[in-house]
């Protein structure tokens, strides 16, 4: 049969069939809780440490910066022995607190919001000083306000890589309910001994695929911003 | 406000930026610090304000001892070099900022707002914002925001070192004619001399942290107290010399252009100084208590002035403005004059 440049009917059967066999529903909404609660908590956390190590003066602040730093080159499959052994004390296993909190720490988002801070004149926050801010109003007025596009740019970032993070929610869940979409449809991907049912597990692919895709579009005119302009 | 400073003192790591100043400035006072770059007029002002914290010495306004409070409980208001508006608000947003932290009322802050921007001329433009101001308008809400507190205190950097030389003809008019209206104590930071000159009460020449000399403008440009403020402020010839006597009211120096009088300073006889004489006091009429034979290298017309480098025979160069070109006929290089200047016009510096 010649392939066709539409979609045949088999189109939607296809995606109810694969919506079904995988608990579609209740997989994307955990993606989407795991991949919105990573994005935003390393905003705020790098947000907040970046805005600690710019405008305080405190000892060992080189230090501890250089440290943050370091565990740049650490990827997450060299330490996952000891956060399992982390989160496995906490309680955390097959929890969204598992699935979230140890990967909200982010030293490329301290990085990123540390470089844009030091481009921000100090005489800024020194007017707001004179005027009578303090340093988390100036943050909440000013500093935040400021750094809008920087945060969509690495929200969009921070959200595809929390969907399509793989090997940490499947080392931390172990119930149907608590899998995310990219290890479901793993589920679905034909194994040697079976018919291969390439249709389900693509529809299944395609479903997964479309919220990234949605957010990069909804965002683009800011993310692009957001790198490639510095706003003084 | 008062504000006395009393051996102020600041050092960076290998540098000292400010070195045991004190000053003086009075009530409703407009204070410039002059200086090049890097002499510590910044350092100074962040210390007044109390964004840098004072290794040594004291600062007071008024009777209140300040040196260790955060600058919100100063009083003051600064305009920083840069403007430092904030880029996301709006001129309203910017003006209002701090009244707004101060919980006042929203009639209260909406009276304050437009008496604020009505002193600056920049009513009808509370909505724009900064980005969409000329140079001259942002330093303009910049200044209303510093003065929208209330503050006992104005503070200014450089603050027109921004804008394109008419409109900081012009701003700084505004400036003086407001700070006069207000009565408020100013202290005002710039390189430029004609600035400090122009708009001044008093001006406190600075260098390499320390203060050369206080003046007021007038006093400045015609007596200063050493080569490098007489340097520094406008133009000067400088004759190296010895004093060979000092009597009367006239000393005589001897110089490479012969023994020439002039008004006595510090150094006596017998000390090496330097000789200083304004372009303008010189003439090329050879007529006065001191001439010097030279020839024309060059002729530089300015408009407003002419002025001639003169080489001396002793290989000494001359700088003399002829004051009203229109009636002089330019002399042509190598052209041979006799250039004099008068005693009362000529300074006996020390050499630094
Ligand atoms: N934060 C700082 N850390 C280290 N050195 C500093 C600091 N701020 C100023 N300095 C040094 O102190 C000296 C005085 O600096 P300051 O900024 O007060 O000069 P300035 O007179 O304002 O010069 P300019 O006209 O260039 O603004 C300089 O040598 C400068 O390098
Ligand atoms: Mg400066």
């Amino acid at each position: 049969m010649p392939p066709t440049p539409w979609p045949s009917t088999a189109l939607f059967a296809n995606y109810a069939e694969a919506w079904q066999r995988a608990q579609m529903g209740r997989m994307l909404i955990n993606s989407a809780i795991v991949a919105l609660g990573v994005a935003a908590g390393k905003i705020a956390i790098s947000l907040l440490s970046a805005f600690a190590i710019v405008y305080f003066d405190f000892r060992g602040k080189h230090v501890v910066f250089w440290m943050i730093f370091v565990t740049l080159m650490l990827p997450v499959p060299v330490r996952i022995v000891s956060t399992y052994q982390v989160v496995s004390v906490l309680g955390w296993v097959n929890t969204y607190w598992g699935l979230t909190v140890p990967l909200m720490a982010s030293a490329t988002g301290t990085f990123l919001f540390r470089q844009f801070f030091r481009t921000i004149p100090d005489s800024l926050a020194e007017a707001a000083q004179l005027d009578g801010a303090g340093p988390l109003r100036f943050l909440w007025t000013i500093l935040l306000p400021l750094s809008k596009a920087n945060m969509a740019a690495l929200f969009v970032i921070l959200f595809v890589y929390g969907w399509n993070d793989y090997l940490w929610p499947l080392m931390i869940t172990n119930t149907p309910d608590m899998r995310t979409a990219v290890i479901g449809i793993e589920i679905l991907v034909p194994r040697t001994s079976q018919l291969p049912e390439w249709n389900i597990a693509m529809a299944a692919a395609m479903m997964v695929l479309l919220p990234p895709v949605a957010v990069i579009v909804a965002m683009q005119r800011w993310f692009v911003k957001g790198l490639i302009e510095t706003e003084k | 406000m008062k504000i006395a400073l009393s051996e102020v003192t600041k050092r960076f790591a290998s540098t000292t930026a400010v070195d045991r100043i004190s000053l003086e400035i009075a009530d409703g006072e407009l204070f410039t610090l002059l200086g090049p770059s890097g002499c510590g007029k910044t350092t100074l002002l962040r210390l007044i304000a109390g964004f840098a914290e004072v290794d040594a010495g004291e600062i007071r306004f008024g009777e209140r001892r300040v040196e260790r409070l955060p600058p919100y409980a100063r009083n003051i208001g600064m305009v920083f070099q840069n403007y430092a508006l904030w880029p996301h608000m709006t001129v309203r947003g910017n003006v209002t900022y701090g009244l707004r932290l101060r919980k006042l009322t929203g009639a209260e802050i909406a009276r304050r707002l437009a008496a604020g921007l009505a002193k600056v001329n920049l009513t009808g433009l509370e909505d724009r914002y900064p980005g969409q101001l000329s140079g001259g308008q942002q330093q303009r809400v910049a200044l209303a925001r510093a003065l929208v507190l209330n503050p006992d205190i104005l503070l200014l950097d450089e603050p027109l070192s921004n804008l394109d030389a008419k409109i900081r003809v012009q701003v700084r008019g505004e400036i003086r004619a407001l700070q006069q209206d207000l009565g408020i104590t100013t202290v005002y930071v710039t390189h430029d001399q004609e600035e400090a000159l122009s708009l001044s009460d008093r001006v406190a020449v600075m260098r390499e942290g320390r203060v050369q000399q206080v003046a007021t403008p007038k006093a400045l440009y015609e007596r200063p107290v050493n080569r490098f403020v007489a340097d520094f402020v406008g133009t000067n010839n400088f004759i190296p010399g010895v004093v060979k006597e000092r009597a009367d009211g006239v000393a005589v120096v001897e110089t490479a252009l012969g023994a020439l009088c002039a008004r006595p300073g510090a150094p006596g006889p017998g000390a090496p100084c330097v000789l200083a004489v304004r372009p303008e006091n010189v003439t090329l009429d050879g007529a006065g208590e001191n001439v010097v034979a030279g020839r024309v290298r060059l002729a530089s017309y300015l408009g407003n002035t002419l002025r001639y480098d003169v080489e001396t025979a002793a290989g000494l160069v001359l700088k003399v403005d002829v004051g009203d070109p229109w009636q002089h006929e330019v002399l042509p290089a190598g052209h041979a004059v006799r250039v004099a200047f008068p005693a009362s016009a000529t300074l006996v510096l020390s050499h630094d």
